[in-house]
This record gives structure tokens, C-alpha cells and sequence, in this order.
């Protein structure tokens, strides 16, 4: 499509949205009355800037319906965020919004290099996280055969793998090298398998992970993006020239701004991404403010298409870390250790990698008061601390018990996590 | 009863070595020393001419270290000489959670030195049973504070 008419199209939809929100959505009006901004001011994409910024407390605060923009009726499926930081986020869909978001995942699969001649495995989870039926929608919508598999048993995913003839797996990135290191210990080399092309997100990967990957599977390995409360996978997408993820801009708006200013940087600076949805109706979100830190790619693809690139997430601007595709944020390991009396409420998270898995190691302190002297005390101490940060994070993790004073001691923002992931990987 | 001191360690090179430097330069000296590690950390006992004294030159220099009150019973060097000891103990239903021993360079006796959950009915039922109890006094100088 050509930029002017994209442009065009994205603005046609911009105006309705805004009004739309307006009009359903009490948050919004709120919102957008207390900033003075009047949604029928927006004449040009520029303006967008003049509109109030949405975050996730904006969404949490609205738990469970507040954001839903259509009645209850329309909504035909709800989805959530893992709600690892509290209060979840539910997502509502109508039965637009699941058409739609299936020619996403259908483009997402396309841009991957799947035809209707494919067998896709989904590995991702099915249930409340957007991954499972988000691809398993879009692969039948793209007409290839749709193996529902779902999350665990990785023996099993090999041998689907084997007898079925995938030609596209779908999974996390760290979960397609569990399954290239379990495929080897079955003594099945992927090699020899029809497998050529995995879609690999929902946690950030690195360069070297992707040719890791590529190697043990014999695969082409591609990103693809996406986040529950824009809509799930589908709203971004590498293509096989697998540089940078094509923005699918005539459903999302997308916008760089400088995490500090808030000002949109130009294409080609790093800074937050943030989303405008323009043809969500079950639970739009206007300016919504991810976190991610990423910057626009901004020449042209080898691939032809005009959609514009956003390179791969490379981290937060909060302290936000994903393990194992699970948000975790290392202020939740505080508040656990707050409540445990006889450890003190310093830590420091330690992220290494376990063959291809994410390993976590928190290692915490040992109160000054706290009666030592027995070390099945210390034990009993050790497996409750690590009990109870697992059942917080919903992640499995290692605690190790060291010397009262021993964390390092920080004037300014503490460090927290030191992240050894991408050694090795 | 007797007041051993324990002290917290990671299991790291040089941790203990630290410690014991740090009693060493402050004229304090150890009867008896036992590590019981884990993977990640230790526990040491150690039983040192003046425990409050060591305790707070230890934490001065930003060790962990705690009193702990365990028994310490003489008994003859000779075979089977501790084996009387733990009977009598066991027979009362009393759970030893760890031990350590040391020959007295003095005599001919031998210090057993153990720690049970409820160390008064342990130092009552080996006093019956008519084991020579060492007291604080007989292994090192009470502390004045």
C-alpha cells in the first residue's frame, strides 16, 4: 500500500477511535476531559501527540471490564496478562476482533514464509495467554493444518514434530532449544525432519540465540510481536529477510517517544513504543505506553513491503524482566521477603541460562537476627523463601541464603539483577 | 552450660580464614572449632577462650555471628568413653542435633560437646546420671559483659 494512502486510511480510523473511546469508555472521556482534549480537534496524524498517553495502571484500575468499549454481549472471548504484578488485565474480543486478529496471525505466518501447504505446531499455551489460540486461530485462518499441542511434555512435541511432519513450529525461543536438546536426547536429529520455519516470540531473544537455534532445529527462526493489551501476537512481524519486525500499520498505530520527554523521537532513535490501535472494538487502547524499548528501521525492506520496521526489543524502561515468557518484576521479591521473618529485604536476582532454559537464582540475606546457629533452621528458612518467591512470580527459582550486609549497598537505584542470559547464548 | 559461638559464613575462599584472623588479632583463642557446611553457606562453632568478647569483635568487622548454649560433658579418653554419653541421652528421649569432641591436652579426659533442643533437661539428666559436666568456668573466663 502506498504511505500516502496507508497514511489516509490510519487517519480515517484514528478520528473514529478517539471518538469512539470517548464516547464508551468513562476512563477515556475522564481522561481526555481533564487534558482538554476534545477527540474532534484530531484533523491530522500529527495531532496525535495533543492525546493523553494510556498505562497499564490505567487498564489494572479498570479490572476486569472498565476498558471494554462495546457491551458485554459483543464481547465473544476473553484473554489476560499473566498478572504477575498484581491485578491482571483482561482483554476482551468481539466477533470482529478475533477475524481480525486471525488475518494478523495468518499475515504474521505469511510474513514467516507459511503457506496453506503447511503443518504449523502450536506450542505456545492455550487458555487465558493470547499465544496459543492467537496462532492457532491465524494458522487455520491461513488454511495450513493446525496442530494444537499447547505448552509442556517435550518429548511428546518431538515426536508430533517427527510423525506429523511439521513444517512450522511456533513457541518461545527458549522452548524451541528445549526441544532441539530433548529431540537429541531421543536421538532424533531435527535435520533430517521437514521443519524449515519457526515463529519464535513472546520473550526477547538475541542474535546469537536465533542462530543457536537455527543451527539445532535447522530451521529459519522469526521474531514476531505482539502483547495482550494491544492484542496478542500478531501486531508485528519479521519477514525472511528477518531484519526487524514489520509493523502492521493499518491496524496499529506506532509510535518511538523519549521515555523522559514523552516526545515522539524520529525514526531511527531509540525510545518507548507505543501503540494506538485503530480497529480494536472490544477493548481499544489509544497511545498505550509498553515499556519496550525499541527504535524504527527507517529504510525500506529487501522484502517490498512498505510496512514499517521496528527493530527486536532489546529491554525496558522499567525493571520489568521476562523468564521463561513470564513477566517477573524484581520488586515482587521484595514484598515477599518483607513478610518472611529472619531474612532482610535485600536480594539480588541472577540470571543465567541452564542449557537453553532461563535459570534464576535469587540470593538473599540472612537477618541478624535470625537463629543460625541449626542448619536445619537455615533449610527450613532457604525452601520457604524460594516457596514463596516461586508461588509470587509463578516461576521456579533457586534461593541462596548469604551473610547479613553481604548485597552490595547502592546510593542511587539498586542493582537489583544482574543478567547473565545472553553469555552463553 | 557453656556458650559457644556461631558464626554465619558463605561458603566462599578466604571467609574463614577471615574469621579466624579476626579473633587471632584481637588476642582471642579457640578450644575447639567445627564447620557443617551447605553448598552455599557454613555454619562454624567454635568454642574461644571469651565468647562475648569474640562475638563483638567479629561483628565489628561485619561478620554474622551468634551464643549459642550447648553441653559440654567430660568424659574418660578412653574407647567407649562418648558411647555411655550418647546412650544416656537417647535413652530420654533426647535428640542430639550436633556434636563435636576435643581431647583435653591437660589430662586424660575428653570434651564432648553437643547441642539438644532443650539443653537444661539434657545437663539435669547426664548430672544423674552422674557425668561430669563441664561448666563454663573449667573451659574459659566468663565474660564480664
Amino acid at each position: 500500500m502506498p504511505r500516502a494512502q496507508l497514511e489516509d486510511l490510519q487517519l480515517q480510523r484514528l478520528k473514529a477511535l478517539v471518538t469512539r473511546v470517548y464516547q464508551n469508555v468513562p476512563a477515556y472521556r475522564t481522561k481526555y476531559d481533564e487534558a482538554g482534549f476534545d477527540p474532534a480537534s484530531l484533523q491530522s496524524l500529527e495531532d496525535l501527540r495533543r492525546v493523553p498517553f494510556t498505562v497499564k495502571d490505567d487498564l489494572r484500575a479498570g479490572y476486569p471490564y472498565g476498558f471494554f468499549a462495546v457491551p458485554l454481549r459483543d464481547i465473544v472471548r476473553v484473554h489476560s496478562s499473566s498478572g504477575t504484578t498484581g491485578q491482571v488485565t483482561v482483554v476482551g474480543y468481539t466477533r470482529g476482533d478475533i477475524d481480525r486478529w486471525s488475518d494478523l496471525i495468518a499475515r504474521t505466518l505469511a510474513c514467516a514464509g507459511a503457506t496453506e501447504d503447511d503443518i504449523v505446531q502450536v506450542t505456545y499455551g492455550y487458555g487465558l495467554f493470547t499465544g496459543g489460540l492467537g496462532l492457532h486461530y491465524g494458522s487455520e485462518r491461513l488454511g495450513a493444518l493446525t496442530i494444537p499441542v499447547s505448552g509442556g511434555n517435550t518429548k511428546r512435541q518431538v515426536q508430533i514434530l517427527q510423525d506429523f511432519g511439521v513444517t512450522v513450529l511456533a513457541c518461545t525461543p527458549s522452548y524451541a532449544l528445549l526441544i532441539a536438546e530433548t529431540a537429541a536426547e531421543m536421538g532424533i536429529d531435527p535435520h533430517g525432519l521437514p521443519l524449515k520455519v519457526g515463529v519464535f516470540g513472546a520473550e526477547p531473544w538475541s542474535e546469537s540465540m536465533r542462530t543457536q537455534i537455527e543451527d539445532a532445529l535447522g530451521v529459519k527462526a522469526i521474531d514476531i510481536y505482539g502483547l495482550s493489551e494491544v492484542m496478542g501476537p500478531g501486531v508485528a512481524s519479521e519477514c525472511t529477510e528477518q531484519h526487524g519486525l514489520h509493523v502492521f500499520e493499518d491496524h496499529f498505530l506506532v509510535e518511538i517517544v523519549d521515555p523522559a520527554s514523552l516526545e515522539p523521537v524520529p525514526d531511527g532513535e531509540t525510545g518507548e513504543v507505543v501503540f494506538t490501535t485503530l480497529t480494536k472494538e472490544g477493548i481499544p487502547v489509544v497511545r498505550y505506553r509498553t515499556r519496550d524499548i525499541s527504535r524504527i528501521i527507517p529504510e525500506p525492506c529487501a522484502c517490498g513491503r512498505t510496512f514499517r520496521r521496528m527493530e527486536r526489543v532489546t529491554g525496558r524502561t522499567d525493571d520489568m524482566l521476562i523468564i521463561r515468557g513470564v513477566n517477573v518484576y524484581p520488586s515482587q521479591i521484595e514484598q515477599v521477603l518483607v513478610g518472611i521473618p529472619g531474612v532482610a529485604p535485600h536480594y539480588q536476582v541472577i540470571l543465567t541460562k541452564k542449557g537453553s532454559m532461563d535459570h534464576v537464582e535469587v540470593h538473599v540475606e540472612v537477618g541478624p537476627d535470625f537463629a543460625f546457629d541449626e542448619i536445619k533452621a537455615l533449610e527450613r528458612l532457604q525452601k520457604r523463601v524460594a516457596g514463596e518467591i516461586a508461588g509470587a512470580l509463578a516461576v521456579s527459582i533457586d534461593v541462596r541464603l548469604v551473610e547479613p550486609k553481604s548485597i552490595q549497598r547502592s546510593e542511587g537505584k539498586a542493582k537489583r539483577v544482574v543478567d547473565n542470559r545472553a553469555e552463553g547464548s | 552450660m557453656v556458650e559457644q559461638l556461631s558464626v554465619f559464613l558463605e561458603n566462599a575462599p578466604g571467609r574463614l580464614a577471615g574469621m579466624c584472623r579476626t579473633l587471632g588479632a584481637a588476642g582471642l583463642n579457640m578450644r575447639a572449632l567445627m564447620v557443617a557446611e551447605t553448598g552455599d553457606y557454613g555454619v562454624v562453632r567454635v568454642l574461644v577462650d571469651r565468647p562475648h568478647a569474640a562475638r563483638a569483635v567479629l561483628e565489628d568487622a561485619g561478620f554474622t555471628a551468634s551464643l549459642t548454649r550447648v553441653i559440654a560433658v567430660e568424659v574418660p579418653d578412653r574407647p567407649g568413653g562418648l558411647a555411655d554419653v550418647v546412650e544416656a541421652l537417647g535413652e530420654h528421649g533426647l535428640n542430639v542435633e550436633y556434636a563435636y569432641c576435643y581431647v583435653e591436652p591437660a589430662g586424660d579426659a575428653a570434651v564432648y560437646v553437643f547441642r539438644v533442643e532443650d539443653p537444661d533437661l539434657a545437663a539435669k539428666t547426664l548430672g544423674d546420671a552422674g557425668f561430669g559436666l563441664a561448666g563454663a568456668g573449667r573451659l574459659y573466663q566468663p565474660d564480664a559483659f
